[in-house]
């Protein structure tokens, strides 16, 4: 892989002395698009909160975040603001909330030109033009007058994802950017994300709990469970060939769209409580392969094949070295 | 014979367009017709606002239709708030999205269970407590947990526990709009499993609304493609989702995304959906479609019969 983009390293996260992320190691190269998918509170969000200093002050956060070998965990909070928004942008799952309702959409994005590129006036107004065009904004130099709530979810999504192109990004982190949308209308919104990842060539975070968005989007993907990341892979390769035990149950689980259909398997339990966290493997519970060496220590990364990787006592690893 | 069955049924809502401005009707569902045979499940496909919500609603009587007639085992369905419709309210249930929104927070899962079979008198206080427990553990919830309050419950249990309290009553009917969208896959196909071994068990029949069409195929025997309150597309779930006819529905499956190879090609609509109020005049789909000709313009399409059994309401899809 080349020189990494973003570089995290053991990150952890606890709030109030519970563990939310518990060591996440995770690389992004310049340009590629990686998946993060887990379900509910595994911590992906957390993970990008944390990079990008988000979090309240209650959440004790460690580890290394490294954005070209500048470290962010500990950077000043003018460092701080010039990467966030500039070289690294994030979009959230509902675009509503994160769009200043009492303000023109064309202003905010205005603001963000301002902020970012120092531009203003026409200049700023004429880019604004050219990002709503961009995003696929039909009738801009009309729609940069209006307030979000004249807009549909999807156009909202559209000029957040304007917003975050203001500052020319090299990363993009999008959380469940389309989560909130219609089927169809999501459909509109990744193939958006597809291009303008090919024509700027930045690099994209897509968070999901959509196995399908991600292996659409992504060619490599990481899956999370409880605080960790359990696998990662190529994307064909990770729904072709799951080798953690998790992830053969999360994609057991899943209804198909087409062939005969099966009754699901289901992963039966549920997914830990913080405060109450498996000794070893977090998954050893609901785990069908379990045994006493589950419990005996946290799993490490055992290579499984080229790229591919995963956290489980009992995979074998691969005779070739990957 | 069915179970339940719905004949021409509109749903007409009166909005007014900004603050001031004259009421406008808008038909939430508009003309549509299906029936449901007991231990089956029709399942409602469709897009935010294209009115499977109000379908259900009308199915269960707690909306009367503006026109058209819903019939439940042969009779049309009591005024809701008269005493025939209160007896008949026990047989058909409704179970919803939001699991919390749907308990009272003060009371134990057990108080839950056992609050519609007091309701209805159904046996005394021992007999009571013998069918809650014996509820609990049909749907799979450990007796410990008949002690706590919803909010000590995870998403799954919770939505295990509404399903217990709408099952008290013994229903012929469960309208489940979408249940288990606030769920994590792998809790979503626990109850997915349980859903379906209960409805086999107790020959329950099912509307199942949802925008997941992975789900709606998993648990269907027929389903019914809507837009913007129309039935557009009804028959097998295998053979819709596999090669679905109506453009609408092909723009549906193909946008859904899958892990592994697709079947068919992804087309990626153009535009947002309309606003049911300002509904396009013909094919209410003509502006975003790309095979829209003259005759969609100007006249609705009504379900014509097409291959397999299926029915379609497109003027370029052959009927059978
Ligand atoms: N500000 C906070 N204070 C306390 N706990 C938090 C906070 N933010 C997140 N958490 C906890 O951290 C854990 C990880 O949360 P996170 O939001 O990263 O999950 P997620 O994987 O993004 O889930 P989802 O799919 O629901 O968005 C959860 O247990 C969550 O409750
Ligand atoms: S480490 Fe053990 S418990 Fe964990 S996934 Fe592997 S086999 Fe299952
Ligand atoms: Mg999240």
């Amino acid at each position: 892989m080349a020189d990494p983009l973003v570089s995290i390293r053991d990150l952890r996260v606890a709030f109030h002395g519970l563990p939310a992320l518990r060591g996440i190691d995770l690389d992004v190269a310049p340009g590629e698009a990686v998946g993060l998918v887990g379900e509910s509170g595994c911590g992906k969000s957390v993970t990008w909160l944390a990079a990008l200093g988000l979090l309240p002050r209650t959440a004790a956060v460690s580890g290394s975040v490294r954005l070209e070998g500048q470290e962010l965990l500990a950077a000043a909070p003018s460092v701080l603001d010039r990467v966030r928004g500039g070289r690294i942008a994030m979009i959230f799952q509902d675009p509503a909330s994160a769009l200043n309702p009492v303000k023109r959409v064309g202003v905010q994005v205005a603001e963000a030109l301002r902020l970012h590129r120092g531009m203003e006036g026409a200049t700023a107004e004429a880019e604004v033009l050219r990002l709503f065009d961009q995003v696929g904004i039909p009738d801009a130099k009309r729609r940069i007058h209006i307030y979000p709530h004249e807009m549909s979810g999807g156009q909202n999504q559209r000029v957040m994802i304007a917003m975050a192109l203001a500052g020319q990004p090299e990363l993009l982190v999008a959380d469940e950017p389309t989560t909130a949308l219609d089927a169809t209308i999501q459909a509109q919104i990744l193939d958006l994300l597809r291009r303008l990842q090919q024509e700027t060539g930045m690099a994209l975070v897509l968070i999901s709990h959509d196995l399908g968005v991600v292996a659409e989007m992504c060619r490599r993907v990481c899956v999370m469970y409880a605080g960790r990341i359990v696998e990662e892979a190529p994307s064909g390769e990770l729904f072709a060939h799951p080798r953690h035990p998790y992830t053969q149950g999360l994609l057991a689980a899943l209804p198909d769209m087409v062939g005969p259909r099966r009754r699901l398997e289901a992963i039966p339990g549920g997914v830990p409580e913080p405060w109450n966290m498996p000794p070893g493997c977090a998954f050893a519970p609901r785990c069908g392969h379990a045994t006493p060496a589950c419990d005996a220590g946290m799993p490490g990364f055992v290579p499984v094949g080229p790229h591919h990787q995963a956290a489980c006592v009992h995979v074998q690893p691969a005779t070739v070295p990957a | 014979m069915s179970l339940l069955s719905l004949e021409g049924v509109s749903r007409v809502y009166a909005t007014r367009r900004g603050l001031f401005g004259t009421p406008v009707p808008v038909r939430a569902v508009d003309h549509i017709s299906f029936s449901v045979a007991p231990g089956r499940t029709l399942g409602i496909v469709g897009e935010s606002g294209c009115g499977k919500s109000t379908t259900g609603r009308v199915a269960l009587g707690i909306e009367r239709p503006s026109e058209g007639t819903v019939s439940f085992e042969g009779a049309a369905m009591p005024t809701p708030g008269t005493p025939e419709w209160r007896r008949l309210r026990a047989r058909l249930q409704l179970v919803y999205q939001d699991p919390l929104g749907a308990m009272d927070r003060r009371l134990t899962v057990a108080a839950q269970v056992a609050e519609p079979l007091e309701i209805h008198g159904i046996g005394d206080k021992a007999e009571r407590q013998d069918r809650v427990a014996a509820l609990l553990r049909d749907v799979g919830l450990r007796a410990d947990l008949a002690q706590r309050h919803p909010h000590e419950l995870s998403g799954g249990q919770r939505q295990r526990a509404v399903l217990a309290r709408a099952l008290a009553t013994d229903p012929a009917l469960l309208v489940a709009d979408e249940p288990v969208s606030a769920l994590d896959v792998s809790i979503q196909a626990q109850v997915i499993n349980m859903l379906t071994d209960l409805q086999e068990a107790r020959g329950i029949a099912m509307l199942f609304i949802s925008h997941d069409l992975k789900v709606v195929r998993q648990v269907s025997h027929e389903v019914a493609v809507m837009y913007l309150g129309r039935i557009v597309e009804q028959g097998d779930p295998e053979a819709i989702f596999a090669d679905p006819l109506h453009p609408y529905s092909r723009a549906l499956v193909s946008a859904i995304p899958v892990p592994g190879p697709r079947r068919i090609e992804r087309i990626v609509l153009s535009g947002d959906p309309p606003n049911p109020a300002d509904r396009p005049s013909g094919c209410a789909f003509h502006p975003r479609c790309a095979l829209a000709t003259a005759s969609c313009r100007a006249e609705v399409p009504q379900l014509k019969p097409a291959a397999d059994g299926r029915q379609v309401a497109c003027h370029l899809v052959e009927a059978a």
